[in-house]
């Protein structure tokens, strides 16, 4: 490998992309603009959630049910309605997600036998909201409930110390409000980094072909791998900088805690740079026309690492067969890296697992690459 | 190396694209310091000959030996001494002038002041120093051509691969051509060149005409006209066509030939044939100014050749 001949593709290449703005726009803006939509379309959190109410007693017990409901964030009561026909209309037109219905003989039971059930209708259609809603629900009745009990001890005339023999009082590390965000933008900056990577180098041969400069090209000395290194160098330096706008936004506009060191983002990111960026090339390589190397490349990258790499989807919850294929995508390395850095703050040892995975696909695609490219028209 | 050794030996040469030969089974040597010329009609073969003897297309069977270096075998290496231009043109449009040399002169591993200094010399000679932070793409035909030349140039190679460098290039380009190209040829270089200019095929050494992927003939312009069956004689007339009509099938006629200011016609006996020519245009009504005996050009021998080849297959 010549460096002189390395050093000449990379200077060629800097200067046809200085000369393409347009192409020089979309690699700066793109991580905007994604970094802005997804971050703030994608949340997971349950705020605010619309509920119809049913209450079919009215007494004052329902009614301070129904505030603890109003008190919390989780909840909105946005309507209260008088009969089931309505209240079945209110879920079938997703005005709310949760309807409560409480029976008419609620304070009877509550008095006479120390216990009443409420019901609780979901709107399934939205499994993940409706789990969270359901959970959330059970938690303000169960709230009230309590209350409901110290009132009735207090008229006793006993004293509460401790109704519960043990508790478990849990504490979230790493997010601790367990806010949604916090987890999904660093693995969105994974996911803007796959897609932007890959789009920059699918057109670099596929260029050289449709232009009719390959024919001279491999008519040069040139090695495969030093027109390889020279081509992925000056994308590096712009994913680089796409890398720098992301955590940008994700810390400083979103307030993403950020708890590792720049030293340890730096090194990985550079490597899954590597790894996407060479992928990229490779489909260059393999396929002669900008359009369909531009597109599979989106295909390969965009897809598996929105569904499968577990920036947004947990891996775990995956079927068996699902969670072997991660194994081969590139991106859930990542991910599990970032949000490693991001939120624990962790460093290159305990990141080794994942970090080793990426230098071997980085390798691996690499030698494909160098070997996909035939010095030859035919 | 024997000096007098041909510097590039190409023996059985074929190249099939699907089921058509594109070349089949071409032999020829170019010899040491000359300029070899290899023309033909469109889809002769001339494009794909070249593209395997820079190294870029392999040929399917056959061998070609490059200054003692196995091409087939070891395209990389012959690439080192061999400079090719293809057809299309192969540089980068939105580079300048400058930068296009500074990127092949990188590539060949060229110090940077004799880059400087050919890139001058080179640039001088085609009238273009003015353009040199020129973009490429801005460029005109005949400059893109001549900036070409100049990036194959930059290295020293044994051997220059041209492939239709002329091909839509204007009359003054194309002498500024030529010109290097003998300066070229006075230093040593060899030049193998594709042309579908036929007063260009006459500036060269020795031809080769290609047809079907095939060599028809090999040898010098000289002889090459030599080689043409019969003799040519010019008749002027402002109306060619009728000329040609009244003509043709004529006893000894065998090739008629329109001209901006008449007809080129090969005959087997020009004595006999210019008064029987004559009279028969007289009959004929076709106004003329006269039959004169005429040197062929090489246009004239290829399509003479060409028509006799047509006529035995």
């Amino acid at each position: 490998m010549k460096l002189r001949r390395l050093r000449a593709i990379a200077i060629k290449e800097i200067l046809q992309i200085w000369r393409d703005p347009r192409s020089l726009m979309i690699a700066l803006l793109l991580p905007f603009t994604q970094m802005f939509l997804l971050g703030y379309g994608v949340n997971l959190d349950l705020k605010h959630l619309p509920v119809c109410t049913f209450d079919r007693e009215g007494s004052q017990l329902s009614q301070a049910l129904l505030k603890h409901f109003q008190a919390s964030q989780y909840f909105a009561i946005v309507r209260n309605v008088a009969s089931y026909p309505q209240l079945v209309s209110a879920i079938d037109h997703a005005t709310c997600g949760l309807a409560i219905v409480i029976p008419p003989d609620f304070s009877e039971r509550l008095n006479e036998t120390g216990t009443a059930p409420v019901q609780a209708i979901l709107d399934g259609t939205d499994d993940n909201t409706a789990n969270i809603a359901f959970g959330y629900a059970a938690a303000v009745v169960e709230s009230y409930s309590a209350d409901v009990q110290l009132n009735w001890l207090d008229r006793q005339g006993r004293q509460l110390q401790q109704i519960q023999p043990m508790s478990v009082q849990s504490r979230v590390w790493f997010n601790e409000d367990l806010e949604s965000r916090n987890f999904i933008i660093p693995g969105l900056v994974a996911v803007i980094m796959a897609l932007i990577g890959a789009q920059l180098t699918s057109l670099t041969i596929s260029r050289e072909w449709e232009r009719g400069t390959m024919e001279l090209l491999v008519s040069t000395p040139v090695r495969p791998i030093e027109l390889m290194f020279g081509k992925l160098a000056p994308y590096l330096v712009l994913g680089w900088v796409d890398a720098a706008f992301c955590v940008g936004i994700a810390t400083l506009w979103f307030g993403v805690p950020f708890q590792g060191t720049l030293l340890t983002l730096f090194l990985t990111t550079t490597l899954f740079l590597t790894v996407v960026l060479s992928l990229g090339y490779l489909l260059s390589v393999l396929i002669r026309s900008q359009v369909g190397a531009s597109q599979i490349a989106l295909l390969v990258t965009m897809m598996p690492t929105t569904l499968l790499s577990g920036y947004i989807f947990p891996i775990d919850q995956m079927p068996k067969f699902i969670r072997a294929l991660t194994y081969l995508l590139y991106s859930r390395y990542f991910v599990t890296i970032i949000k490693a850095i991001f939120l624990k703050g962790s460093g290159i040892s305990e990141l080794m697992t994942p970090i080793l995975f990426l230098i071997v696909y980085a390798v691996a695609v690499m030698c494909l690459a160098a070997r996909a490219l035939r010095k030859s028209l035919g | 190396m024997n000096a007098a050794a041909p510097i590039v030996s190409a023996k059985a040469l074929t190249k099939r694209f699907a089921e058509t030969a594109a070349v089949d089974g071409l032999s020829f040597t170019v010899n040491r310091g000359e300029i070899f010329g290899l023309v033909g009609p469109d889809g002769a073969g001339k494009t794909t000959t070249m593209r395997m003897l820079a190294g870029v297309l392999p040929p399917d069977t056959g061998s070609i030996v490059v200054d003692g270096i196995d091409v087939v075998s070891k395209p990389e290496e012959g690439k080192q001494h061999i400079s090719y231009m293809p057809q299309r043109f192969g540089l980068y449009e939105d580079l300048t002038v400058d930068e296009n040399i500074r990127f092949y002169a990188d590539l060949f591993e060229v110090a940077a002041g004799v880059r400087e200094e050919r890139a001058q010399r080179l640039l001088t000679a085609s009238g273009m120093s003015q353009f040199r932070s020129r973009l490429a793409g801005q460029l005109s035909g005949g400059m893109k051509q001549k900036l070409g030349l100049t990036c194959a140039l930059v290295h020293t190679p044994k051997i220059l691969l041209l492939d239709e460098p002329t091909t839509g290039v204007d009359p003054v380009s194309r002498r500024d051509f030529w010109r290097i190209l003998y300066g070229l040829r006075e230093q040593g270089v060899t030049i193998l060149i594709t042309t579908a200019y036929l007063d260009e095929a006459e500036r060269c050494n020795r031809l080769a005409l290609l047809h079907a992927g095939r060599i028809l003939y090999c040898d010098t312009p000289v002889a090459l006209k030599q080689r043409m069956p019969g003799a040519l004689l010019v008749i002027s007339s402002p109306a060619g066509r009728k000329v040609r009509a009244a003509i043709v099938g004529q006893a000894g006629v065998s090739n008629v030939i329109l001209v901006g200011d008449g007809v080129h016609v090969v005959v087997d006996d020009p004595h006999t044939c210019i008064p029987e020519l004559g009279d028969a245009l007289q009959r004929a009504g076709v106004p003329f100014t006269g039959i004169v005996a005429g040197e062929p050009s090489i246009e004239d021998v290829f399509v003479s050749l060409l028509e006799n080849t047509g006529k035995t297959q």
